[in-house]
């Protein structure tokens, strides 16, 4: 929606409307500010509350880092932090994924879901890329299972058992199923 | 560290090594680090934009090996602990000591602070399961290992030792409270040790593993019970609180809990949900009316079942937040040098860091008896 209200009001407000209300309009509230107790701070001592929650424009900030990479940013807030991870930058379909989910905001099951998605579709990505480099996964060191087969070995060789035999079935299940196909079209 | 994938993580020796991206930064040389078990939430692949070729790790030690042109307070060869949280320590949050909430961090995710290793949710920084890091900020919270001080017990300041406090100090513990943490990993033997800090009365540790429970006996002098042998242990908990539930109630699991055949489908198997929230679930419903829930488990950004309308009703306050670990550190390194805690305890295993896919896998598993491993770079002695 492209007349959206959030797109059509003022940005870095907040604070120039608060100190406006309470210069003129706090003045004419009966009542304004007078049960107000600093001691009633449930984030108190996590939090060590000086005023500089109010402060959200003029703090001192650090150089930018130098945007030389793609770097997604939330919706939420206006641009890229001051400084920035480096790590893994969007790539290929799951990079276009990512793209499209950081269009949304934090508040939206379209931002996180789209991320997943673009996760596993990094795995799959992250094989291709694996094998164009002749690095030959291996699961036996990436999955831990030498770890396993030392000190889970029975629950090891069971779950290795299971998962052959569901193979072993499926692969014959399809060969009956072709075989009954080729003798249902030769009758 | 190279994670592949669920499930997948790959000892690389053809990193890249980091470098110096930003005038406040520091590359760090990795003396000791640690798996955590919020790591585990990446590694089961529930924390959205975790990409593949990205190096985990948050809680770590090292060497200061170059700085940038604006750092001033740390000079090449400093050994220093580096807090998980990265922090510019000028924004509002930051000034606050709200180290974990830094606005000047985390470009991909305003739900969440900028931390070393997680996800792009946490902004896309490599980790310290590695040789090298680069550290952002690296005059605000990297902090110079104390002399005398043990280098174990120095890298689980970084993470676990904060965390477990700020668990036992947001649930606002008064002299004689009865507090149940709900969780015997790390964090939750740290935050039942750390409760009596506040002047508990009573600390109730509950977990399914009974390995970690007689630790959570022996480390942290807490009950324990193992909650597959109860049928209900809501039910177990007001009982042993004279029927009004517990003043306090500490969460320290977190989304890949077990305990729940409803919250495992939705959160684990089919990810609508955050997670499994059966922790979260039992503590409101365990805690007394008026008491205070603490959050410390970490839970993806989505959203979770959880029991909103007795939240409500019964007056209860939650509080949660990531550690604000520098704010902590003074107070944490004088606990640590004055013997009254020797967090080290908790380490069970010290794996090099080419075994990194294995140290994860039993870990996961709970193999071998494991509470926390930690990993040892091959220059870490260098």
């Amino acid at each position: 929606m492209k007349n959206a209200l959030e797109n059509r009001i003022d940005e870095f407000q907040d604070r120039v409307i608060a100190n406006r209300n309470m210069a003129d309009l706090a003045l004419n509230i009966p009542g304004w500010g007078m049960d107000a107790d600093p001691e009633n701070d449930p984030t108190y001592p996590m939090k060590h509350y000086n005023g500089a929650d109010h402060q959200r424009l003029n703090y001192e900030k650090a150089p930018q880092q130098p945007l030389d990479m793609e770097v997604f940013h939330s919706i939420e807030r206006p641009g890229v932090t001051r400084v920035f991870g480096t790590s893994t930058p969007p790539a290929g379909l799951s990079g276009a994924i990512r793209r499209y989910a950081y269009k949304y905001s934090e508040a939206t099951a379209t931002h996180w879901m789209t991320l997943i998605l673009a996760d596993r579709v990094d795995v799959i990505q992250g094989k291709i890329n694996d094998l164009k480099h002749g690095v030959i996964p291996n699961p036996w060191k990436e999955r831990g299972w030498r770890a396993e087969w030392k000190y889970n070995r029975s629950a090891f060789l069971g779950r290795a058992a299971t998962t052959a035999l569901l193979i072993t079935a499926g692969v014959l299940w399809f060969k009956r199923r072709s075989l009954n196909k080729q003798l249902l079209e030769r009758r | 560290m190279n994670f592949r994938g669920p499930f997948q993580i790959r000892a690389d020796r053809n990193r890249p090594e980091p470098e110096i991206k930003h005038p406040m930064d520091a590359i760090v040389r990795v003396t000791r680090s640690l798996v955590c078990g919020s790591d585990l939430h990446l590694y089961h692949g529930l924390v959205p934009d975790t990409r593949v070729g990205m190096t985990f790790g948050h809680e770590f030690t090292g060497v200061v090996e170059a700085v940038g042109s604006e750092v001033k307070k740390l000079k090449v060869g400093d050994h220093v602990l580096v807090p998980f949280n990265i922090a510019c320590g000028s924004c509002p949050h930051c000034k606050q000591e709200l180290f974990g909430n830094c606005h000047e961090a985390n470009s991909e995710a305003t739900a969440v602070g900028g931390f070393f290793g997680y996800a792009h949710t946490g902004g896309g920084y490599d980790g310290g399961q590695a040789e090298y890091v680069r550290v952002p900020y690296a005059d605000v919270s990297p902090t110079i290992i104390p002399e005398g001080m043990d280098l174990e017990n120095a890298v689980l300041l970084t993470d676990v030792v904060p965390t477990g406090y700020q668990a036992a100090e947001q649930a606002g513990i008064q002299k004689g409270d009865t507090v149940v943490v709900f969780g015997a990993g790390p964090v939750g033997l740290l935050a039942a040790r750390f409760a009596w800090f506040f002047g508990a009365g009573r600390v109730i540790v509950i977990d399914e593993l009974d390995y970690r429970l007689e630790f959570a006996r022996k480390f942290a002098f807490a009950e324990a019970y193992n909650f597959r042998e109860m049928k209900d242990p809501v039910v177990f908990l007001k009982k042993t609180t004279d029927y009004f539930g517990a003043d306090v109630c500490i969460d320290a699991v977190g989304c890949d809990a077990t305990g729940s055949t409803l919250q495992n489908i939705t959160g684990k198997e089919l990810l609508l949900q955050a997670g499994n929230a059966t922790a979260f679930h039992w503590a409101v419903n365990a805690v007394k009316k008026g008491g205070i829930v603490s959050i410390i488990g970490v839970y993806g950004p989505p959203w979770n079942l959880v029991p909103l309308g007795s939240i409500m009703n019964k007056g209860i306050t939650i509080r949660g937040n990531q550690a604000s670990v520098k704010r902590l550190l003074p107070k944490l390194i004088d606990h640590i040098m004055s013997g009254r805690i020797n967090p080290k305890e908790i380490i069970t295993h010290r794996l090099p860091l080419e075994e990194v896919s294995d140290a994860y896998r039993m870990f996961s598993k709970k193999l071998d008896y494991m509470i926390k491993p930690v990993l040892i770079p091959p220059r870490a002695n260098v």
